[in-house]
């Protein structure tokens, strides 16, 4: 439609030089809820023209070349555009020289252009800023006590009251990595609200996309029933609740139980993997010891045992009910069913 | 900011590239090549990227260290958990139950076979696709389409442009398919590991994953529809890579190096494995890949203890103060053997961080070395499939079937998939260790993995049968204690080196695939792989140096699978920085 192809096309401009691991970069070419062929290709019905300048799987071979649109933005040549931040933000400012962290070269130095630079110069003009993985959100693991770099997220760089030009705070979408398609999912809502079909994002109080994390992993755990019966594992490989070996679940805010990880594949305490609160601002200091019980967890498991046990021996008697057919499946010559024969 | 005096005709002009695109991390390659001679004359690689893991692991507790290092990297952090499963299982004096072990391989047999598959398809093919040829060698592309590929009916494309085509970026109906294989091959990841790239059930002492015959059925749906796949994805393969052999003769110098490979083997047999240093010349030698050093095509050594003992970490030319003099955390191994005070085990990592100069200090990324006893050997990685396919083959320990070394090469038996009979590779030990020799490999060890994988999953469902469902063991942290790691991610070496005291972390190094490929010049003056595989290359690309793309350079460096975070930046001499944006974007929506 000739109309559609007037609209501006909205830029991604993808920063993958944080201190991260790429993981999240990865993780996207695994969504299928939209995939970034969709994405790309406009497959879903009124999302805007994009323009990806992404790292991981750019045509070009890098340098100058790929730096260009970075440098288009940075002098305001570039409009409209999503900065995408993967990695946390290192603290520049702690030593006398170098970079912890840089992305391409400043053209005037000639020295690595630091990270936290970009992300300061670019984020007043992009439409809205993505943090994408605990590491851009919150600072994640390289954040973790005793770091050299004084590693951060974004929020904490730019200011958590932090609105871009749109009016849009920066939007965090955790996860160690990030789940593949609540990226996906959120890249196409901002699109949408780029294209003016979708109103503001509606973010919690953390930043995250309310209808991705305004639930706990307990609350989407298929193994939430044998904590309610009050039935732990007490080693790993069990198909019971694993709370007591270290899963924090029932306190931390994610969707991936519910949604699985890979094609509704996979997850974390739903496969036997302890939740070790990953997409959580207090990731990892607050969890850790990882394989450790959470401390609060001593306490209610054993006000749940008592109440869980007397369930589980009603409803292991009314399963044995209801493990038997009725008494009127049989052979013989006498219909017992109840109905009144004509013949 | 170039540094280079260029002349127009026959001087040095520098290119550089930073960051390199579609590869996992940062890094950077600065080159100077001499047009007139067609020649590469100088290369650094850069990082650009310090995170600082060794320090602030420390203190912290050892049965944390697997979480937190699977963060290490995002395309095969699922490595280094398990690498450090390992080792703290040798520290803890654990043995996990067989079917932990066989699920574990599963995982990482997935993880090769979707990490491959997505690095081969849809990261380094772009540079051998139609769009790519057609802007740098547009004499190659017009030969390409009118070669008949050789292995048509095996893989449908009935020439070389064709096979150019289909993987052109996003286009390419090649490269849509690997992006979905991509996919559900990390499902079979997940169905074993929880979570890709940072596992959630493995743990030191085996695995959470529940082990019911449902979960190993819905793996082998799945990598019966590999196999299927791979059955193309090889021969297509061979047909596009000896084509530039033959298209560009001489096409053997590019990424050309001598041979120096390292292999600190993958997939361990649990029925072997004990994870106890005394014994790990022995298991490691029962591993599904062998471990081995090979010199010049003889292989060096097979022992992981020798393996082990002759790491040494030279810091040359990277942004880190020396630890020289600093406290030994071991001075002998368990066996009694000396350890070295630049081994791992006694690294202490002590960042400067400063200005890069190329006359200086240049990277974030150290030197580790292989000591021979005379050398300390720069030895690469192959990308991981070269250097893995190469001591397997020419040890002749590994025979399960599926997969059988012969001393000169490595069989790869497949059976019947859905459209396609049993399929036999042979992947015969070349004579070069070079770029398409690396991309070469890593085909046919996607067909390894994946018949890996089929006796893998035999062995777990014989476990299940059995009525074992068992897929942990109990273990206490011993106060003190050391253990150490040996694996392949996938793209190469993985070692892991673990020092308890007090019960806590006193030292952790952990040692990827990249710092070896990566290395900056050591303090011998020696080039890492990168620099010295790129260093004297020849160059083939037909575009003069004002449309200088540098996709010889680049397939070189990408044939080593590279993983941090870099990039590469492009200017030319005379102080001129490249400007012209001329490279179409693939992720530009086509209808623009």
């Amino acid at each position: 439609m000739p109309a559609e192809q007037k609209k501006p096309v909205v830029h991604l401009l993808w920063i993958n030089s944080g201190l991260s691991c790429d993981g999240d970069s990865v993780a996207l070419t695994a969504a299928m809820q939209p995939s970034i062929e969709d994405i790309v290709l406009g497959t879903l019905p009124g999302l805007p023209q994009v323009a990806v300048h992404w790292p991981l799987i750019e045509y070009g071979l890098g340098g100058e070349e790929f730096m260009e649109w970075f440098w288009k933005a940075d002098r305001g040549e570039l409009q409209p555009f999503v900065l995408v931040v993967e990695g946390s933000i290192p603290n520049e400012a702690i030593k006398k020289e170098g970079y912890w962290a840089a992305f391409g070269n400043n053209r005037e130095t000639g020295q690595p252009m630091p990270t936290a630079e970009w992300v300061q110069r670019l984020a007043p003009k992009a439409l809205a800023v993505l943090a994408v993985g605990t590491c851009a959100t919150y600072g994640g693991i390289h954040a973790m006590a005793g770091n050299p770099t004084g590693a951060m997220g974004v929020p904490d760089l730019l200011g958590w009251e932090w609105k871009s030009k749109a009016g849009i705070p920066v939007v965090c979408v955790p996860g160690c990595p990030i789940h593949p398609d609540n990226l996906a999912e959120t890249i196409t809502y901002l699109l949408y609200q780029a294209a003016g079909s979708a109103p503001m994002i509606p973010l919690d109080d953390e930043l995250r996309p309310l209808w991705l994390f305004g639930r706990t992993v307990h609350e989407g755990c298929d193994r939430a029933g044998y904590y309610e019966q009050g039935d732990f594992a007490y080693e790993y490989g069990s198909p019971k609740c694993i709370v007591k070996l270290g899963c924090w679940g029932p306190v931390v805010k994610c969707n991936v139980p519910k949604r699985g990880w890979i094609g509704g594949v996979g997850g974390c305490p739903n496969v036997g993997g302890i939740c070790i609160g990953c997409t959580m601002p207090g990731f990892p200091d607050k969890f850790m010891p990882f394989m450790d019980e959470p401390p609060g967890a001593s306490l209610s498991t054993k006000a749940v045992r008592l109440w869980g046990g007397a369930l589980r021996s009603l409803r292991a008697f009314t399963t044995k009910t209801l493990n038997q057919e009725p008494k009127w499946r049989k052979p013989g010559r006498a219909l017992t069913t109840g109905y009144q024969p004509k013949w | 900011m170039a540094m280079a005096a260029a002349s127009t005709n026959g001087g040095l002009v520098e290119m550089n590239w930073d960051p390199i695109t579609r590869i996992v991390g940062s890094l950077g390659i600065y080159t100077k090549i001499d047009f007139g001679k067609r020649k590469v004359a100088e290369c650094h690689s850069t990082s650009s990227v310090f995170r600082g893991y060794s320090i602030f692991m420390k203190g912290k507790d050892p049965r944390d260290a697997h979480f937190i290092t699977s963060r290490i990297c995002g395309i095969c952090g699922d490595n280094h958990c398990t690498c450090s499963c390992y080792a703290q299982q040798m520290a803890y004096a654990v043995k996990p139950p067989h079917l932990a072990e066989w699920i574990v391989n599963l995982g990482e047999a997935a993880e090769y076979m979707f990490d491959h598959n997505i690095f081969q398809e849809n990261l380094v093919a772009v540079d051998f696709c139609e769009k790519m040829v057609r802007e740098t060698n547009p004499g190659v592309w017009e030969k390409a389409a009118g070669t008949e590929a050789p292995h048509a009916k095996d893989h449908g494309y009935k020439t070389i442009g064709d096979i150019m085509k289909s993987v052109n970026p996003i286009e390419g109906e090649f490269y849509r398919e690997a992006l979905q294989v991509s996919r559900y091959t990390r499902e079979m990841f997940c169905l074993m590991e929880g979570r890709h790239v940072h596992p959630s059930t493995l743990y030191p002492g085996g695995v959470g994953t529940v082990a019911t015959v449902q979960l190993f059925t819905d793996y082998l749906t799945r990598l019966m529809r590999y196999v299927e796949f791979v059955k193309r994805a090889v021969p297509m393969h061979d047909d596009l890579f000896d084509f530039f052999y033959q298209a560009l003769p001489g096409y053997e110098e590019v990424g050309k190096r001598r041979i120096l490979l390292g292999c600190w083997g993958s997939f361990q047999d649990p029925e072997f494995c004990n994870f106890n240093y005394k014994d790990m010349t022995q298991w490691g030698r029962k591993m599904f890949v062998t471990p081995g050093v090979v010199v010049d095509g003889k292989l060096v050594t097979t022992d992981l203890v020798e393996i082990n003992l002759g790491i040494r970490i030279l810091l040359g030319h990277s942004y880190y103060e020396d630890w020289a003099g600093k406290e030994m955390f071991v001075t002998k191994d368990p066996l009694g053997n000396p350890v070295d005070a630049r081994h791992p085990w006694n690294q202490h990592t002590i960042p400067m961080p400063q200005k890069r100069d190329f006359g200086g200090n240049y990277t974030w990324v150290m030197s580790p070395r292989w000591y021979d006893g005379k050398d300390h050997l720069a030895l690469d990685t192959g990308g991981g499939p070269l250097a893995r396919l190469w001591p397997t083959a020419l040890a002749g320990l590994v025979d399960i079937g599926y997969v059988k070394s012969t001393g000169r090469s490595v069989i790869i038996n497949l059976p019947k998939s859905a459209t396609r009979g049993p399929v036999t590779f042979e992947w015969k030990i070349p004579k070069w260790s070079n770029a398409i020799e690396r991309d070469r490999a890593r085909s046919y060890f996607q067909a390894y993995a994946a018949a890996c994988a089929l006796h893998f999953i035999d062995k777990a469902l014989a476990e299940v049968r059995a009525g074992h469902s068992k897929t942990w063991e109990q273990f206490q942290v011993p106060r003190d204690s050391i253990g150490c790691g040996f694996t392949e991610a996938v793209r190469g070496v993985l070692s892991h080196h673990l020092v308890i005291r007090d019960g806590k972390i006193a030292n952790y190094h952990p040692y990827p695939p990249t710092p070896w490929n990566a290395s900056p010049r050591d303090s011998y003056g020696t080039p890492g792989p990168y620099e010295d595989s790129v260093q004297g290359q020849p160059i083939f690309e037909e575009n003069p140096p004002e449309k200088f793309k540098g996709v010889d350079i680049m397939r070189s460096v990408r044939s080593f699978d590279p993983c941090l975070p870099c990039g590469v930046h492009m200017f030319l001499g005379n102080g001129r920085v490249l400007e012209k944006v001329h490279s179409p974007m693939a992720f530009v929506n086509p209808s623009i």
